[in-house]
């Protein structure tokens, strides 16, 4: 008898024989990018102006998009918390302004079910725009017209993050759900 | 993308309830989030010491991109040298004869900037440091501008002392946590400086922007004597920065002051040293007026010029 392709019994997330995903590594991929990207604008030294987008908040946007359902609609508590320690912000603002973004995101979803590419990045540009002027007023500072316009490139970074995001979200995705646990 | 269909809720009571918890359960967050927005607005530093524990935790990463951020120049500049070798070595040829004509001008731009430095009257050296470390990170996402630096309460470091590098002064430690401090940049928009020009004794107020650039207002108005490139240096009011220290160079002139550049631009510092205050018995009735001042010698013009010293937050 002839040799089968032995990828004949797999999908993309591996063998399907044997195997099964790793609850652990399903549950806690989402929240760990979240909070690495929160994490990282604070390890670079910005002294004249705000320039690194709001990486955690674009990446729980970018979860929600792509995942729906899979984070909790309160989520937005305990990562906006954990994102305010780090941000500079006053601690609240991330946890407000993630609340009402997760807030948004479901009524928008439930107005339009069915979506695509180019409405989600969409919605996620417009939620990125919307965050950047709203962190820059609750910043605790003056917000002056030359902090506008120093921080504009930040906004149209944000915006256009959201495709590498989206692509970054993915392979995530597929490493979250990849049949890596041995049964028997 | 379709949503799952276990995302309706039907007529199933069970799913219906717990989609109402989960809208419920969002909007008390968001309201929570508002209600500690106001409280850290209000009081800037309730929440300092969670804030601390959090930077004592990414210290050490922070460490670690600081030495790759020191690194990243020779890398570089090795790769670069490394494919250029043959055809550098006419060009430095070329560059050494001009070098040595330039050394015999530098030996009297030197005699004159002994001079120039005795007229200025610049103290160099006078505080001991309490810690010297790098500056591990900045808030690079918000509109604040504050960095984060690998010393803390353990070292030392306590709210209120200036952080100044070897070119001038970077800004002043506002928070602390154990092993690392949070810095309040000059470019922040909260941050007010008493400054005055080297040569003299023109007094002003360098607050900033956010944009990178110090807005330089005149404590005396009038004429503005303030002229492009003019040095401003701290001019010890308010008790936290010693006198004598780089601040920043006036690149435009306005109505009431300049607008200046930074002397000492923190993304091009290694190391930065952390000063004491420097009259912190000064500081301390600044704090609170109503003590009196017993055996401690507050110059008047200190005190007249302390409300300015804008506390920051």
């Amino acid at each position: 008898m002839e040799r089968l392709n032995p990828r004949a019994r797999s999908d993309p997330y591996g063998s399907r024989i044997n195997r099964t995903q790793s609850p652990l590594r399903a549950g806690s991929v989402p929240y760990l990018s979240i909070m690495l990207s929160s994490l990282l604008p604070g390890l670079l030294i910005a002294d004249v102006m705000p320039l690194v987008p709001p990486m955690g908040f674009l990446m729980l946007m970018v979860w929600r998009l792509m995942r729906p359902g899979l984070l909790p609609l309160w989520v937005g508590v305990p990562l906006g918390a954990f994102d305010d320690l780090f941000s500079g912000q006053p601690f609240g603002s991330g946890i407000m302004l993630f609340s009402v973004a997760m807030i948004v995101l479901e009524l928008i979803e439930a107005r339009f079910p069915w979506r695509g590419f180019w409405q989600d990045w969409l919605t996620a540009g417009t939620g990125a725009i919307l965050y950047w002027l709203a962190a820059l007023a609750l910043a605790g500072g003056p917000l002056t017209r030359e902090l506008l316009v120093v921080a504009m490139p930040q906004a149209l970074l944000s915006v256009l993050l959201y495709p590498i995001l989206a692509r970054m979200v993915a392979s995530l995705d597929q490493f979250r759900l990849v049949r890596a646990r041995r049964i028997g | 993308m379709a949503p799952p269909s276990s995302r309706r809720s039907g007529f199933s009571k069970k799913a219906q309830f717990s989609l109402f918890t989960g809208y419920l359960l969002a909007g008390a967050g968001a309201l929570l989030g508002f209600g500690l927005l106001l409280l850290s607005l209000w009081q800037p530093s309730a929440f300092a010491p969670l804030r601390g524990l959090a930077g004592d935790v990414v210290a050490p990463a922070g460490e670690a991109t600081a030495a790759a951020r020191s690194g990243r120049n020779d890398l570089f500049g090795g790769i670069s040298g490394y494919f250029r070798a043959g055809s550098q070595n006419a060009a430095l040829r070329e560059e050494v004869e001009l070098a040595r004509i330039r050394l015999g001008e530098a030996e009297a731009i030197k005699a004159e900037n002994r001079r120039l430095k005795a007229l200025l009257a610049m103290r160099e050296g006078e505080a001991k440091p309490v810690a010297t470390a790098r500056l591990v990170g900045s808030t690079a996402s918000s509109g604040r501008r504050l960095a984060f630096l690998g010393v803390g309460r353990s070292d030392g470091v306590a709210p209120g002392m200036p952080v100044v590098s070897e070119r001038g002064v970077i800004g002043r430690v506002l928070e602390t946590g154990r092993i690392s401090s949070r810095v309040l940049l000059l470019t922040d928009s909260e941050s007010v400086l008493p400054v005055r020009r080297a040569r003299d004794d023109v007094v002003a107020f360098a607050e900033g922007r956010g944009d990178g650039l110090l807005r330089v207002r005149l404590v005396n108005l009038g004429i503005n004597p303030l002229k492009v490139g003019d040095l401003m240096v701290t001019s010890g009011a308010g008790g936290y920065y010693r006198p004598g220290v780089a601040v920043a160079i006036i690149t435009e002139t306005t109505a009431d002051g300049g607008i200046a550049r930074l002397v000492a631009e923190p993304s091009a510092t290694n190391y930065v040293a952390v000063e004491p205050v420097f009259q912190p018995a000064a500081v301390a009735a600044l704090r609170d007026p109503r003590v009196p001042l017993d055996n401690t010698q507050v110059p008047a013009a200190e005190t007249a010029a302390a409300p300015g010293d804008g506390e920051g937050r």
